[in-house]
């Protein structure tokens, strides 16, 4: 081919196309940014909140043992907030992740094992954490009463 | 008395010795080093404070290692081909005056970063114009073209002024730390590209446009670095022109 025959392109010639970025789910990375962007300021008043009121308000870091955490759990508001606030930040983290394997790990199958075991850790967690907050009992009957919840003693 | 042309001595500019570190490379090797083989070799060259690298680099390709490859074509910052790394940060070779260097150590030279290097300071342009050529950067309009010119208020034209300020020199996408690690994110430039037509009053394809860019390897995988608006040698508010693609993305305005 010389410069003068029809298919002459002038121009370096394109090697293979590089960005073969399917449009598989349009707007996806979109929805990411915005979640990013929505939960990180809920993530600052839960934790900012969560951290004051266990450690400033009434005996500060000294009053935290069984007892407290049970007597918390108590609480639907607090049960829900704790669920929240473990939701939120293992999917904001989680999310988060996503875009650092998706930066560096190149090769298709290290992406996919690796966003495999970040899906199962991130789901894993929120599944075994939710249990906790939503079926946990305050006052087990063969536990030592010392560490109950003064509440505990009306419930026996 | 003022300066005459009888007292050259008045505002003269010392001459000094300057040490330039250079990362090289040879497609063909050499008994040293292997074929790609990055190393690093330096060069003393006796220049004027006020001097350019860009000059430092000619005194050495045309005074003491011919082999020495670079890109340059106008020389004064306009062409935008003397992209490179120098002292760490991406800079035009024309347009970075030693004095601003602090002379007195080596001054270190790389090829930009995320290119392939085909050779010392010459990296494939390609992947970059590939990424440009994707947003589409030529007026699109729809129905007969006017017989006179496309008429646009001053403040129509101040939205998309700043990018329309761009060389395509790379110095913004190869400070970029994802474009670094990612391989397939457009790159600051190309969305300053699309930037300035987006925002063009008298352009129709801003939609097609900014769905190419809400793809994958669009606009979402900047993570507002910063590195990109430091760069520019042109001054372009590169950060803020993705935040604006970005905000037209996400209200749907433009
Ligand atoms: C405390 C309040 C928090 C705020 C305001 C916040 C905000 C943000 C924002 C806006 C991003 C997106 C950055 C970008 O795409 O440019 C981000 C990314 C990220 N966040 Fe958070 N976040 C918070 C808490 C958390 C927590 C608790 C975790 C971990 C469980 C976390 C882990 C991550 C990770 C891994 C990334 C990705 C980093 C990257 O893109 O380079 N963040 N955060
Ligand atoms: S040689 Fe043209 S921009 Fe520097």
């Amino acid at each position: 081919m010389t410069a003068s025959s029809p298919e002459f392109v002038p121009g370096p010639k394109i090697k293979e196309p590089r960005i073969v970025s399917g449009r598989v789910r349009p707007g996806a990375e979109q929805w990411s940014w915005r979640f990013m962007r929505l939960s990180g300021p809920v993530l600052v008043v839960l934790i900012l909140t969560h951290l004051f009121v266990n450690l400033m308000t009434g005996d500060g870091i000294s009053q935290i043992d069984f007892a407290f955490v049970a007597g918390k759990w108590a609480a639907p508001l607090w049960q829900w907030w704790d669920f929240l606030m473990l939701a939120l930040a293992m999917l904001h983290g989680g999310n988060g992740m996503r875009l650092l394997i998706n930066d560096y790990a190149h090769r298709a199958w290290l992406n996919k094992t690796l966003h495999g075991a970040l899906g199962v850790a991130v789901l894993g967690i929120i599944v075994l954490g939710s249990l906790v907050i939503w079926t946990f009992d305050p006052c087990p009957i063969d536990a030592d009463p010392s560490l109950l919840p003064s509440f505990c003693e009306d419930v026996r | 008395m003022t300066a005459t042309a009888e007292s050259p001595a008045v505002g003269e500019v010392q001459a000094m010795l300057v040490t330039l570190r250079i990362l090289r490379s040879k497609p063909e090797g050499s008994d040293d080093h292997a074929p790609g083989e990055q190393y690093w070799q330096e060069f003393q060259v006796e220049a004027h404070a006020t001097d350019r690298v860009l000059d430092a680099l000619h005194k050495i390709k045309w005074e003491q290692d011919g082999s020495l490859a670079f890109r340059r074509s106008c020389a004064h910052g306009v062409c935008g081909s003397d992209a490179m790394r120098i002292n760490a940060r991406n800079r035009l070779a024309c347009k970075t005056l030693l004095k601003d260097l602090n002379p007195a150590k080596p001054i270190i030279v790389e090829p930009i970063k995320g290119l392939p290097v085909e050779k010392d300071l010459i990296v494939d342009m390609e992947p970059f114009f590939a990424s440009y050529r994707e947003i589409m950067p030529f007026l699109m309009t729809t129905g007969n073209a006017p017989t006179r010119e496309r008429l646009q208020s001053p403040e129509e034209r101040a939205r998309f002024d700043d990018t329309t300020k761009c060389i395509m020199c790379a110095a913004c996408t190869t400070s970029c730390p994802v474009f670094w690690t990612d391989g397939q994110y457009f790159g600051p430039q190309a969305i300053v590209g699309a930037h300035r037509f987006i925002f063009d009053s008298r352009d129709e394809g801003q939609w097609d446009r900014l769905e190419v860019l809400n793809d994958k390897a669009g606009v979402w995988k900047c993570r507002t670095a910063f590195n990109c608006t430091e760069a520019c040698p042109r001054g372009i508010e590169v950060t803020k022109a993705i935040s604006e693609v970005k905000k037209a993305l996400t209200t749907g305005a433009i």
